[in-house]
């Protein structure tokens, strides 16, 4: 059974919905019932790392290989990461609106996760601007580990150096009050799994569709 | 007479009796989140099985390009 993760995925997101919906969470005011979204919007941005952590993989590859089949692999992962960026952008905006009052405010971390895709946009330019397959291939691996660096500053650093409202970064008490709630958590962990492999299955699919379109261009 | 008078009372004690246990169904419990859960559930369903079948064409044009 070559596919098992495919059919795991779908148990965890079932689980996710169903435990995510029914199992009790702790009563906080403010969040009330959306702390619920931690379960769906948290794991979006997951699955933006894993994928572009994992472009980056294969870039490091190509780069010390040559082989363009890493290239390949190194840009769909970026285009399936960017999907999930723009998810978790609109559905924390639309949390950010019931909790925080705006649809968004000046806080480091949305500003640094605004500033990270328009770094992972910058590589998709980049690469159309570029002809030669192979210069094309460098070219976008050099630069790509480069935005992984930001993304790592802008997402995992900065946040946690000023003060910001999302939990657990600067002077805000994290999730800890909930991150200690065994409900949550499981629930939390399936979901991150979950909408992760959702995203590699997703990432997968575009990497054989571009595969094709080489073998059929060749 | 009589019979039509004791048939019409069964019948309303059954719907008397029906519309009870409607209200007390599982769907209609909890301000009613398990209609959420199950209009979730149809469309997470219904995007894994289109997901499964472009996984599955693309298997087929694979075999067909690769043989």
């Amino acid at each position: 059974m070559r596919n098992w993760w495919k059919a795991l995925t779908v148990i965890l997101l079932l689980y996710t919905i169903i435990g995510g919906l029914l199992i009790p969470v702790p009563k906080q005011v403010i969040l009330y019932e959306s702390i619920r979204n931690l379960y769906f919007h948290v794991p979006m941005w997951f699955s933006m790392i894993f994928l572009f952590l994992m472009s980056v993989v294969y870039s490091i590859k190509g780069l010390s290989s040559n082989n363009l089949s890493h290239d390949t692999k190194a840009r769909e992962l970026v285009n399936a990461g960017i999907i999930f960026g723009i998810l978790g952008t609109i559905t924390g905006s639309i949390w950010a609106k019931f909790t925080w009052g705006a649809w968004w405010v000046n806080d480091v971390k949305l500003n640094g996760s605004a500033i990270t895709m328009l770094i992972y946009l910058a590589y998709i330019v980049l690469r159309g601007s570029l002809d030669d397959e192979q210069k094309r291939a460098r070219i976008s691996a050099v630069y790509n580990i480069f935005a992984f660096v930001l993304l790592l500053v802008f997402i995992g650093i900065l946040p946690r150096m000023t003060d910001s409202l999302h939990p657990g970064n600067g002077g805000n008490p994290g999730f800890n009050s909930y991150d200690t709630d065994k409900n949550m958590l499981m629930v939390f962990y399936p979901a991150v799994i979950g909408w992760i492999l959702l995203g590699w299955w997703i990432a997968s699919i575009r990497i054989r569709i571009s595969t094709l379109e080489q073998k059929l261009e060749a | 007479m009589k019979y039509i008078i004791l048939i019409s009372m069964l019948i309303s004690s059954i719907v008397a009796k029906a519309q009870d246990v409607q209200m007390a169904d599982t769907m209609r419990s909890e301000g009613k989140i398990y209609v959420v859960i199950a209009v979730l559930c149809v469309i997470l369903i219904g995007l894994f099985i289109y997901l499964i079948t472009i996984d599955k064409k693309l298997n087929k044009l694979e075999k067909e390009i690769n043989s």
